[in-house]
């Protein structure tokens, strides 16, 4: 949002595709109904001002030749023609495998913040809240507000590390506001840091889990286990693209354009950085995008104070050794195609999995059991081949350019 | 409130929920793993592809992208 508009800003033609059906990505998806968050109306208010064309509901699955994607909807396809791009791909929880985490009711920390701001029902029922960040209080926060409970949350952080990192949110007054009406939301909610699930229990869908604090273990009845460890770029549409990635992330310079011309990104892709640091990023590629440095400039030194928060959040929220431990041999890691841990352990490598026995190779491209993979293994697991998201087959054919795609369509080359 | 059907049932769910709120209020399913496990939305965001079912004759939707809209077919695996 932030670098759409600042481009329509400046004066260019911009247009948006979302996979979402509205906008604001994950960070600012609210329930029907609920009041939504000052900053995204501000931007929300923003965009509307500008004529900038919005499609949701479009996925963007292949690039045929520079300058042209092509995109898949629910009714449709379509070819759009662009001569700058900014991606703003946003990220995804890091799930890691433990036995019975594919049982119904175990999800991910956001996943199920988002399914509960999206009708799920969960008043009086008891949610776990396990796996690492801050996202994990934000999320219990959400739950509880709207008549969860919450037996325990479990962080995987040490005290020590909790503590350095609550040094590095002293020091700043937003933050200390932030933590303290976190702090007033879960007053009673029993928070455990050296924590993490060992084992989710139930038969048609989750009942409990087993959970390791401080070397003990202990079996909560639940509803919900709501577990993410940390958020991982989606960064395969920038590969696709053949932009140069560094561990994972985008490589980007300080004008947020990526290895590959006319190509810029923003946010999450180019390093989990928070909320604050993306929307700086994206309005930097914004007026980058445009043509205009110098704004883009004016930027730079907020930039650099998000980005060092965002490094402390990674220090502090480092995963630790026992939980590359958890699984059985029997435990799937691959939930696409039920592959087990123990006939990975076999495999020398990413690629030699996904030949002998197709793990990653199912509908998510890897994007669960490859961030997996690489915590459990140490494989480098990039490769990316179009279609980055299943595509109809009729998709995959020659689109058909409909009246819509024509007011973002460039002049033709 | 609105009315889809989940699996023959009539479900009754709040403006802009998803298909997946619907399946989850039905107490069903999204779909059965290549070895017949039961799956439920894990990502919540289009990620995993767990939550896909057939939304009025379309198979393979994401359920957790998917708004629901009256009068909606929603078939999962079981």
């Amino acid at each position: 949002m932030a670098a759409a508009v600042r481009a329509a800003e400046c004066g260019t033609r911009v247009g948006i595709i979302d996979d979402n059906p509205a906008p604001g990505g994950q960070i600012w998806r609210s329930a029907a109904g609920e009041k939504k968050p000052e900053e995204f109306m501000h931007w929300r208010e923003n965009l509307d001002r500008q004529p900038v064309a919005r499609m949701y509901g479009l996925r963007v699955f292949d690039q045929p030749v520079p300058g042209i994607l092509f995109a898949e909807g629910q009714n449709g396809h379509f070819e759009l023609h662009y001569h700058r791009l900014v991606l703003a791909t946003g990220a995804r929880e890091r799930f890691l495998p433990f036995p019975g985490w594919t049982l119904p009711n175990v999800m991910g920390a956001g996943g199920l913040q988002a399914m509960a701001k999206s009708g799920l029902p969960i008043r009086g029922k008891n949610v776990v809240v396990a796996g690492t960040g801050p996202l994990l209080l934000a999320v219990a926060a959400y739950l509880r507000k709207h008549g969860a409970e919450i037996p325990i949350i479990c962080e995987q952080a040490s005290w020590a590390q909790l503590a350095r990192f609550s040094l590095v949110l002293l020091a700043e007054p937003q933050r200390i506001a932030q933590a303290a009406k976190l702090k007033r939301e879960l007053a009673g909610v029993r928070f455990a840091a050296n924590s993490w699930p060992t084992a989710a229990h139930g038969h048609d869908a989750l009942e409990s889990v087993t959970i390791s604090h401080s070397g003990k273990t202990e079996t909560i009845g639940c509803d919900y286990l709501a577990c993410g460890f940390h958020l991982v770029p989606n960064a395969e549409l920038a590969a696709l693209l053949g932009c140069a990635l560094d561990s994972g992330s985008v490589r980007v310079d300080e004008f947020q354009q990526t290895t590959v011309a006319d190509v810029f990104c923003a946010g999450e892709p180019t390093g989990i950085g928070g909320v604050e640091l993306s929307l700086l990023e994206g309005q930097i590629a914004g007026f980058a995008a445009a043509g205009n440095a110098e704004k883009a400039r004016e930027l730079f030194r907020a930039r650099s104070k998000a980005q060092r928060f965002a490094r402390s959040m990674d220090r502090a929220f480092c995963l630790r050794p026992e939980l590359a431990r958890l699984c059985s041999p029997e435990t799937v890691v691959c939930r696409c195609e039920d592959v087990t841990y123990s006939r990975l352990t076999r495999q020398p490598s990413w690629r030699a999995a996904k030949l002998q026995t197709r793990c990653g190779m199912g509908p998510c491209q890897g994007r669960v059991c490859g961030a997996a993979a690489e915590f459990l293994f140490g494989w480098k697991c990039e490769s990316v081949r179009p279609p980055i998201f299943p595509a109809r087959i009729e998709s995959l054919g020659r689109p058909e350019l409909s009246p819509e795609t024509t007011a973002i369509t460039g002049s033709q080359p | 409130m609105l009315s889809v059907k989940v699996n023959g049932t009539s479900i009754d769910v709040p403006p802009g929920a998803t298909v997946a709120a619907a399946i989850a209020i039905a107490g069903d399913a999204c779909r059965l793993s290549v070895t017949g496990q039961r799956r439920g939305p894990l990502c919540g965001m289009g990620i995993c592809y767990e939550c896909r079912v057939t939304v009025n004759g379309v198979a393979h939707t994401k359920s957790c992208q998917t708004a629901c809209e009256p009068g909606m077919d929603i078939r999962s695996d079981e």
